[in-house]
């Protein structure tokens, strides 16, 4: 404390301002550099604490991701030999975005502070506002926001996680399973219900290409998160998990749903009534009418996930199909037992299994190996049996796919069985791709039929891990009836 | 899309919270929607002509500022096709706490469905559609969409139903006529929108369709006025 904070940058250290491709003059609110800073203050580093949720973002960000990271505490001083900024104005550097990890009274001032230095944006982790009932307080930081067109994420937040760039989760690095770089981009009021699904969305091989923890959306809400997603061009699906809306706010919500153009999925809290107390004072967001919101959504085609099973298929099938169905599949499969568990669930899940047309079950019959000519079954759903080899199983598919009644193609795939080759893969999505209509893969989710399975993901056929799994993934495909 | 009239007869009940029957029935008129040939009247003689020139048999209803729920208050007599059927009831209903006046309308036969329109927190103006009658409550049979609706919104809400097949038709039974359904509901889903601030919640119960006409025949309208206004029964 007292001494200049240039005394503790050694001489020898050339001064290199970062390009910050995020920075365009002009005061238009910008996310840009929200969610792709070249440099990030952390503020409220603690000099004593190392477990302190600002200790643990500056340490991670510092060591492991590209962002240039600068820690702010009044004292000032050093922190682990490198110097520690008393305000963020001492920062000689531009700074692009802000971690504000201070007391919740404090935060007006330091928002203050980053106004005054140029700082574009800032993730508010602090909690104590309004969903502690200190509402005016927060209001006081949107205020100050506001007139300054300074975005922020928060309060109360886990704030953002961009693979291979950065990640202000105050969670430690070795605790948390983080899924790759994808397109998938995911928003959610609940910062422990991300961090779950960041774990589902790894098991799942599932990637993102940022997740975004709005905690008590105070600036930055669901309906900015969409205008970003939908110019992105690294997603491809949006993900929400939503509590509730403000008033008014779910009309924006969808009228904005209307106008983008990327497939959209939502996972709803606070369904039953108790799940709507235990939502209202979570995030002090109002829980509204639950049938009201579900079927607002279904009609303007958002694919709402009944769970996070449902989230994570519905996530990867639209991801590589965005076009809606009806709902009408054509069933493929090596058993007979296969087949029937898929029919069930498609009515389940109110998914068409249609007649097959005369011409393609005698397509289908007369280029069958001889072996299994008398004992497959050509009715959908089609039972090639264990018999069958890839030959069969290439044919069968392309002529299910020719197929007037049939829109959406379910592989079936046993790679126990004994004709079926390491390649059944990459042949079948040869047929995808020659026949234009989704295809979606069922095979066992074990590293010995690892092969096939990125012969399906590598040309862009999601694989489902269960039957029913491929059955949800087809669910998604139809949320939307073309009129 | 709305009549410039409307808003008149909004703000005339403003401080009675609510619409009543006459004057809701009135509003969905001047939107172009289908209501009964009627006559308001505290005379039997009025009533009684009124009657004999009607083909059919005819509904009387008390009107009255504290009765919000007639049939609870057993202000709606269906049915009545004689003179003296009508005299006796419609001495009854003056009795009613409150009771105006008498409404005899011309009774239609049909469908009977349900429309309704709510101010919802997060969504604003929504409507919602139903088969009618009593079992309406008890199977919840009931599709919600987000006003205004376009066409193809009616379509999949009577496509949503898990009774849709009374609306389709079955069983050789007509249905409901899709164009004249949909003109009801896109029509009625504008004047919602139009006055979101003066309307909290409506209800269209029963409306009675047939295979030319969905015809109104009750209607409540409550206003965003209505929690501070006076008390009703």
């Amino acid at each position: 404390m007292g001494y200049p904070v240039s005394l503790f940058i050694p001489p020898d250290t050339p001064f290199i301002p970062v390009n910050s491709a995020c920075r365009k003059k002009g005061r238009k609110v910008d996310l840009k550099c929200l969610f792709r800073p070249a440099t990030m203050a952390v503020i409220g580093v603690s000099t004593s604490q190392d477990n302190h949720p600002a200790n643990v973002i500056y340490n991670k960000n510092n060591l492991r991701y590209p962002v240039k990271t600068f820690p702010v505490n009044p004292k000032g001083g050093l922190l682990n030999r490198e110097p520690l900024y008393p305000s963020v104005g001492h920062i000689q550097e531009d700074v692009d975005m802000a971690v504000i990890a201070v007391r919740a009274a404090f935060v007006p001032t330091v928002v203050e502070q980053c106004i005054q230095k140029g700082v574009r944006g800032a993730v508010i982790v602090s909690g104590g506002f309004a969903e502690a009932g200190n509402s005016s307080l927060q209001q006081r930081v949107v205020d100050i926001a506001r007139e300054a067109a300074f975005p922020f994420v928060g309060p109360n937040c886990l704030g953002i996680y961009a693979p291979d760039h950065v990640d202000t989760f105050f969670l430690p690095g070795e605790r948390i399973i983080r899924p790759d770089k994808g397109n998938i981009g995911f928003v959610s009021q609940s910062g422990g219900v991300l961090v779950d699904q960041m774990v589902n969305f790894a098991g799942q091989g599932i990637g993102l290409s940022l997740a975004v923890s709005i905690g008590n959306k105070a600036y930055v809400r669901e309906t900015d998160m969409l205008d970003w997603f939908d110019r992105d061009l690294g997603t491809k699906v949006i993900a929400f998990y939503v509590e509730g809306f403000e008033r008014r706010e779910g009309r924006l919500f969808v009228e904005k749903v209307e106008q983008c153009s990327k497939p959209v999925v939502i996972l709803k809290a606070g369904k039953s009534k108790k799940g709507s107390e235990a939502v209202s004072s979570h995030t002090a967001s109002l829980a509204g009418d639950y049938r009201v919101f579900s079927e607002i959504m279904k009609q303007h085609c958002v694919a709402e996930a009944e769970n996070e099973y449902e989230l994570a298929a519905f996530c990867e099938a639209l991801s590589c199909y965005p076009q809606g169905i009806n709902g009408k599949i054509g069933i493929l499969s090596l058993s007979g037992g296969h087949g029937v568990i898929a029919v069930d669930a498609c009515e389940l899940n109110d998914i068409a299994v249609p007649r097959l047309e005369q011409e393609t079950m005698d397509s289908i019959k007369k280029r069958l190996s001889p072996e299994i000519r008398k004992i497959a079954s050509l009715v959908n759903p089609l039972d090639l049996t264990g018999s069958s080899v890839d030959s069969d199983i290439v044919m069968a598919a392309t002529y299910l796919s020719r197929d007037k009644n049939v829109e959406c193609v379910l592989a079936l795939l046993l790679p126990y069985s004994p004709g079926v080759s390491a390649d059944i893969g990459a042949k079948l999505s040869q047929v995808a791709r020659n026949e234009g209509k989704p295809m979606i893969a069922y095979v066992p989710k074990e590293d010995k039929y690892k092969i096939i399975i990125e012969g399906f993901e590598l040309n862009n056929i999601p694989v489902a891990s269960s039957v029913d799994g491929a059955v949800l993934m087809a669910k998604a495909l139809k949320r939307c009836r073309p009129w | 899309m709305v009549n410039e009239n409307s808003g008149k007869i909004l703000e005339k009940n403003k401080s009675l919270g609510w619409v009543q029957e006459p004057d809701a029935k009135a509003l969905m008129k001047l939107q172009g929607l289908d209501i009964p040939d009627f006559i308001l009247t505290d005379s039997f003689e009025a009533a009684d002509q009124f009657l004999k020139a009607s083909k059919s048999p005819v509904v009387a209803k008390a009107v009255s500022k504290k009765i919000l729920h007639k049939t609870e208050a057993q202000a709606v007599v269906t049915g009545i096709s004689s003179s003296e059927h009508l005299k006796t009831e419609m001495a009854r209903l003056q009795t009613l706490d409150g009771c105006e006046h008498i409404l005899v309308e011309q009774m239609v036969q049909g469908l009977e469905i349900i429309i309704g329109a709510k101010n919802d927190y997060q969504f604003g103006p929504v409507i919602v559609f139903g088969i009618g009658g009593t079992s309406v409550e008890i199977y919840n049979d009931t599709a919600i969409r987000m006003a205004p609706l376009k066409p193809g919104d009616v379509y999949s809400m009577v496509e949503s139903l898990t009774a849709k097949e009374i609306i389709s038709g079955y069983r050789g039974s007509a249905g409901v006529n899709m164009q004249i359904l949909t003109h009801l509901m896109v029509n009625f889903s504008y004047l919602i929108m139009a006055f979101e601030k003066e309307i909290e919640s409506v209800d269209l119960n029963p409306v009675i369709c047939t295979r030319n006409r969905c015809v109104i025949a009750d209607a409540r309208i409550i206003l965003s006025s209505f929690r501070t206004a006076g008390e009703v029964g």
